[in-house]
């Protein structure tokens, strides 16, 4: 697929990548300051990858070592591969009830 | 059914009508309320914050399950979100069986489930003014 003209040696070729919305809530969200933000990843990435490019930003040592993960509002292992448009969710130790 | 969230007091006797038939031999209500803790301080409320969409499809996850366990039991459940005051209930869950054992069986079944997966936290907001995010269970399905 070749990506839509304009803007120059863009690298946003879609078949290429993935765009994922990734969530946050209740400490997360305070520690990141923000409830979601967008990450662009290589086609094939899971949901571990997308961690790990959480991981490197600098308020994320808040996180635990494995945090459950949610993918499109469902619990979802590590290993899940990513499609474009999946919502991601970092899901912090639950308290309900 | 949905919606199980609410930002207002939970009006328990509308659950009740939600499962009452004429095939119920058993009822039983559960509500968890907030309440005070000598080793937290004086709590004044409970802030409860879900990732909403989530936890919309995750209860209806729950309670498919407990239908399919309990196939004769009719439930109803209600869970709150935003601050809930000491005394209020945060959840409240009404299931009706034909006999007491199922109707027993499946609230415990639907508070547990809901405890260890509804994307749901809590910030304790303690009379000093202080408030704190309340640890929790790890989460997963």
């Amino acid at each position: 697929m070749t990506s839509a003209g304009g803007g120059g040696a863009a690298r946003d070729d879609a078949g290429d990548a993935v765009r994922v919305t990734v969530r946050l809530f209740a400490s997360y969200a305070e520690a990141a300051g923000r409830e979601a933000l967008s990450l662009t990843l290589a086609a094939g990435a899971t949901a571990a990858d997308a961690l790990a490019a959480v991981r490197a930003q600098r308020w994320a040592s808040r996180l635990p070592p494995s945090p459950a993960v949610a993918v499109n509002r469902r619990y979802a292992g590590r290993d899940v591969t990513l499609r474009d448009g999946d919502e991601v969710a970092i899901i912090p130790p639950v308290a309900g009830g | 059914m949905g919606p199980w969230l609410t930002d207002r007091p939970i009006d328990v006797g509308r659950l009740l009508a939600d499962v009452a038939s004429a095939g119920a031999g058993g009822t039983v209500a559960f509500l968890g309320t907030v309440r005070r803790s000598a080793e937290d301080g004086e709590i004044a409320a409970i802030e409860y914050s879900a990732y909403e969409e989530m936890a919309e499809a995750e209860f209806d996850r729950i309670v498919a399950e407990a239908k399919a366990r309990w196939p004769d039991a009719r439930v109803a459940l209600r869970h709150r979100v935003g601050l809930v005051p000491l005394g209020e209930a945060s959840v409240a869950i009404v299931t009706a069986a034909p006999h007491r054992a199922e109707a027993y069986a499946a609230s415990r079944f639907l508070i547990e489930e809901t405890k260890r997966r509804a994307p749901i936290w809590k910030k304790e907001r303690l009379a000093s003014g202080e408030a704190r995010w309340v640890d929790g269970q790890p989460g997963g399905g």
